[in-house]
């Protein structure tokens, strides 16, 4: 099982009740499987099939992602903060690709 | 004589406009890929640079801090006194893992050394561009310049001859910068990823069907220590995006 | 083998085989199986993609929904008439998602017709299209 470089930006701290901005930028080829080496040889596809983002277990949003989406995902949405409490978001893909990062974000 | 002095005048005056109109290739990009540049947080250049903050804190901090990175990227291509030439900022960081953190040097357009490389130079994003003052670049300069003016590969193509005299202009769907290099290490949407400078002038001139100056070739290193001289003032981009 | 053979064998074998394009025809059933044979309506979904793209590796695209409470839109999806495969992502929104905006970056084959989709609450369906035309960069290297 192999692990993600990614980067979340999201704030530390919210009023509640106020709805915030998160994006969740991961480094990914994306491998399409049409693409071939320079040899010839079709180049395996590779893919992040899903990202989740939970608020202290509570879906805030899923993404399903296909080979149309261009590497190095970039994923931008809201959540509506309702107390203080842990972001958690999810990457899973093939290989057996999977990550987890989490932020703190404290209700002002 | 009049004649040489009206060539003279054309001259300057040719010359001060170039310098008057210096443009990143930023300016030439559309305003979709400029945004992927502006956005720390959509950037995929940072991906990079963060694996290259990790190296440096666990390798490189036992010496340097990220403050006192500030302003090197701007004045590399620089002299290195003990090899009595000049080096890239690549080869400063391998010069460093061979002779200071006694490690192997790093590949080139490994992740590793794009990612320190990265992480170095955009501590400089912002600052102008600044070529060291040094009179025994001196030679290496001319040498960068005369591989700039020279016609290369089967298509007969001199650096200058596009970026020069064409810059602004369309090749096939896209419009030709001026080719100053303020912002490598870059993320290419050709590429998908993270590279350097040197491989963005092997593949042009691959383009032109010449065969590749070699990694870390005495050519590669005056040619990026001519475009420097040539983009002194510009201010520093690293990650930047290019299309 | 001769030489001659061999190098037919080689011309043969480095003529690029392009993947078949997906059709309108396959965008709709991958719309279909999106929407479970809902009617789908123009409106209320807005696609924000730029009309001219210089590098259809990387064309960032917004879909939300102006106008209506997270909560009233269940899932928002895209769509391409002309890539490999029509579908490209799709967005499930949950209970705490702050605003029906969803923001990513996609891929496109050629110039073609995105498609954006909303699926309410109510289960309703609504749609944006827009056409791009799309531009590649000169040195198409490969490497």
């Amino acid at each position: 099982m192999s692990t993600l470089r990614v980067i979340v930006t999201a704030p530390t701290s919210a009023r509640v009740g106020e709805v915030v901005e998160i994006r969740a930028l991961a480094q990914h080829p994306m491998e399409t499987g049409y693409r071939r080496s320079s040899e010839g040889e079709i180049l395996q596809r590779d893919l992040l099939r899903r990202v989740e983002c939970r608020f202290e277990g509570e879906l805030v949003f899923a993404a399903d992602l296909h080979a149309a989406i261009a590497a190095n995902p970039y994923l931008a949405f809201h959540l509506k903060l309702p107390r203080s409490g842990t972001l958690t978001i999810t990457w899973a893909g093939d290989r057996g690709v999977a990550h987890s990062e989490s932020v703190r974000i404290t209700a002002t | 004589m009049r004649a040489a002095a009206l060539g003279l005048l054309v001259l300057c005056a040719a010359l001060s406009s170039a310098q008057a109109q210096r443009l990143s290739g930023f300016d030439f990009m559309s305003p979709a890929t400029q945004a992927l540049q502006k956005d720390d947080a959509q950037n995929p250049g940072f991906l990079w640079l963060k694996d290259g903050q990790q190296r440096f804190d666990s390798s490189c901090q036992r010496c340097h801090t990220a403050a006192s990175l500030r302003g090197v990227a701007a004045r590399y291509p620089a002299m290195d006194s003990l090899l009595g030439k000049p080096v890239t900022l690549s080869a400063r960081i391998n010069l460093c893992q061979t002779r200071h953190v006694k490690g192997k040097p790093l590949a080139p357009e490994s992740e590793a050394l794009l990612g320190l490389e990265t992480y170095v130079a955009h501590q400089s994003r912002g600052q102008p561009v600044q070529p060291p003052v040094d009179p025994r670049l001196a030679p290496f300069v001319q040498q960068g310049r005369k591989l700039y003016d020279h016609r290369i590969g089967q298509l007969d193509f001199s650096c200058a001859q596009c970026h020069d005299q064409q810059a602004g202009r369309r090749l096939a769907g896209s419009t030709i910068p001026q080719a100053h290099p303020t912002g490598y290490p870059l993320y290419r949407l050709e590429w998908q990823g993270v590279g350097s400078l040197q491989r963005r002038l092997r593949h042009c001139m691959s383009g032109v069907r010449a065969q590749p100056y070699a990694f870390a070739s005495d050519e590669l290193t005056a040619l990026e220590l001519y475009l420097m001289q040539r983009a002194a003032g510009m201010p520093i981009e690293t990650p930047a995006v290019r299309p | 083998m001769n030489e001659r053979r061999l190098l037919l064998i080689g011309a043969a074998a480095s003529v690029v085989w392009r993947p078949a394009l997906a059709t309108p025809e396959s965008m709709l059933t991958a719309i279909n199986t999106f929407t479970g044979g809902a009617a789908v309506r123009d409106g209320r979904v807005k696609l924000d993609l730029s009309p001219l793209v210089e590098n259809g590796n990387t064309v960032p695209v917004t879909v939300s929904v102006p106008g209506f409470d997270a909560a009233q839109v269940r899932r928002l999806a895209l769509f391409t008439e002309r890539n490999p495969q029509p579908e490209v992502a799709v967005f499930t929104l949950g209970p705490l998602t702050g605003r029906a905006q969803v923001a990513t970056r996609m891929r496109l084959a050629t110039s073609q017709t995105v498609v954006a989709l909303a699926q309410m609450a109510d289960g309703s369906v609504w749609r944006q299209r827009v056409d791009v035309v799309v531009t590649l960069a000169a040195c198409v290297e490969g490497g």
